[in-house]
């Protein structure tokens, strides 16, 4: 059986011939199948992934592949995938067929790789949950009444229930960090700009990153191999050179400092979170790593900060969807005015609209200084707060979220109490610093808890190293839920 | 600062949507208390802090002014709710 084999592992398989690309993706293709209850996917071309296992089949037996040749791969539904349907969870992409491949799909294809299917998320990657999709919520296979985490839900859930070796994400405040800890899995949201975002639905520009959901560190290094690099089409990406992420992985931990903000460790984190993070933390002084604790007083209005900047981005990238060139129209109406609201109103779901008003509110006339501005400068003491923290540490750790994986429905009413979820990973967004989301335990229902690392700018591959080291130490990463063995 | 269904009303014309009576109650409840969350800010005196609109500070890149990309006209267009004669259609504007 393949469905939990490391990365390197189904590499080595298929250029040992002891498995071809085509059986691996009928295999995963199979599993899609047998756990589709959890909605993991919005859509699966077998066609298409089969004809893409066969070209890397030839080309493992022309000795021309590399390490993710023939290995399939599950996207999120916001990365245009040329022929293919790209929603974004939303009414409004519902009948998008993208005539272009974003840069990561793009270089996924040359790397060989086989594109598995597209994954569920929240509408525009707008949620905590992934109960906003237009295509229904996707299930968390530790517990199919709980939520998997989003907005890469589908993806960290593909993953956790082993439909797909890897996936990617999007990360504008959380998103695939806090599906990774919900899911049991690892998560990978790379420094902004080392990752393009040509081809990757916007929504807020200035925080979106795409990353990955794996199974391990080692497999994150893999994938981001492929993912990272300079991008002529997107005016923010980082013309830096890109190491090999896997050579670092096993350097010594031995004088490295990891600081703690006791901002994160303070009201509304649960008590079992907080308990498994303390654990982990003894489990890194045993690997000879020296612990601080950090101040970052301004990180606690992170969350007030995002949600001025992320609407405020996110009303004026929507602006876009018009029913004139591409996307859902309304089918009756009277004028062009008309038209624009009647189509919008239809192809948004709630949480889109709420977000679209907020944004349009704070940038109004009248309230731009006081929202927009405001946050702006914020935005600086919270960048400045990691800064000041990076001069006595090198990376910094805490908990991904405050809570593990919460019932569906429990907080589909209350926005602010959702908001709230992703209290620890917003400031890393608004810095635009890289983070990882780790396993590291459970709490007494089962649920699976993570311990984000946060690293400096471009130095994933020391946060890489130091979530390698935990895993090579324990077992997290490794366990199953129970029904997806 | 709580929101009122007029506030909402006229932020849902410009933001271009439509929303009926029910839906602005709903959203300026919910507005409101997203609003008060986002107030919290006031806690902090940013007097003098320069405002950070992006991670990346780095002005713009400049490319040198030369096509690099191909027409691709008739192949966007295929997607589009109505087109034709390369045209996108819409409702008439000018009567």
């Amino acid at each position: 059986m393949f469905h939990y084999k490391s990365l390197a592992e189904l590499s080595s398989a298929l250029h040992a011939k002891q498995v071809s690309s085509i059986e691996l993706t009928e295999a995963f293709l199979g599993r899609i199948e047998r756990f589709k209850q959890l909605n993991a996917f919005i859509t699966v071309d077998r066609e298409r992934a089969l004809a893409q296992a066969r070209v890397a089949d030839k080309r493992i037996s022309e000795g021309k592949a590399g390490p993710l040749t023939g290995i399939p791969v599950a996207h999120k539904d916001i990365f245009c995938t040329d022929g293919m349907l790209t929603t974004c969870a939303s009414k409004i992409l519902s009948n998008f067929v993208a005539p272009y491949d974003a840069t990561i799909i793009a270089r996924f294809k040359e790397a060989g790789a086989v594109i598995l299917g597209k994954t569920n998320m929240d509408e525009f990657a707008m949620g905590s949950s992934n109960e906003n999709s237009y295509f229904g919520p996707v299930k968390n296979p530790w517990d199919q009444a709980a939520v998997p985490g989003g907005s890469s839900g589908g993806s960290a859930a593909a993953v956790a229930g082993g439909l797909a070796p890897a996936a990617t994400g999007t990360d504008t405040g959380g998103s695939i960090r806090q599906p990774a800890a919900f899911c049991g899995i690892t998560g990978l949201k790379p420094s902004y700009g080392r990752v393009s975002r040509y081809g990757m639905v916007a929504f807020a520009s200035s925080l979106d990153q795409g990353g990955t959901l794996v199974r391990c560190a080692e497999d994150a290094a893999c994938i981001l191999n492929v993912m990272a690099g300079f991008d002529r089409r997107d005016s923010t990406s980082v013309d830096l050179p890109v190491p090999d992420y896997t050579q670092t992985l096993g350097h010594d931990l031995k004088g490295l400092r990891v600081g703690l903000p006791k901002e994160f460790f303070g009201e509304g984190l649960n008590t079992e979170v907080g308990q498994a993070i303390e654990q982990a933390i003894a489990e890194y002084k045993k690997l000879g790593v020296e612990v601080i604790d950090v101040d970052m007083p301004n990180c606690n209005l992170a969350v007030p900060c995002y949600y001025v900047l992320a609407p405020a981005e996110a009303s004026s990238n929507l602006a876009r969807y018009d029913g004139v060139r591409y996307g859902y129209r309304a089918s009756a109406y009277t004028d062009l005015l008309d038209m624009y609201k009647k189509t919008r109103s239809q192809g948004f779901g709630a949480e889109v609209k709420r977000r679209i008003l907020i944004g349009t509110y704070a940038l109004s006339a009248g309230y731009y200084d006081a929202y927009y501005l405001k946050a702006l400068k914020l935005r600086r003491l919270i960048a400045e707060d990691f800064k000041r923290a990076f001069e006595r540490c090198d990376v910094i750790a805490g908990p991904t979220a405050p809570t593990t994986a919460f019932r569906l429905g429990a907080k589909v009413d209350d926005p602010v109490a959702m908001y709230l979820n992703d209290i620890y990973t917003i400031p890393v967004n608004l810095a635009g610093l890289p983070g990882m989301s780790i396993p590291a335990g459970f709490d007494g229902t089962g649920h699976p808890i993570g311990l984000q690392l946060i690293g400096q700018y471009f130095k994933e591959p020391r946060l890489l190293n130091v979530a390698h080291r935990y895993q090579q130490v324990t077992d997290w990463h490794n366990k199953i839920p129970k029904g997806f063995e | 600062m709580s929101l009122s269904r007029t506030d909402v009303e006229k932020i849902a014309h410009l933001a271009r949507l439509e929303i009926n009576e029910q839906e602005a109650q709903t959203f300026a409840d919910s507005l409101s208390q997203i609003l008060s969350l986002i107030e919290q800010m006031n806690a902090v005196d940013t007097t003098g802090v320069t405002p950070m609109a992006h991670p990346r500070e780095a002005a713009l890149r400049l490319r040198e002014d030369k096509v690099t990309e191909g027409d691709e006209r008739s192949k966007f267009q295929q997607i589009a709710p109505a087109a034709e004669a390369g045209l996108y259609l819409v409702p008439k504007v000018i009567e």
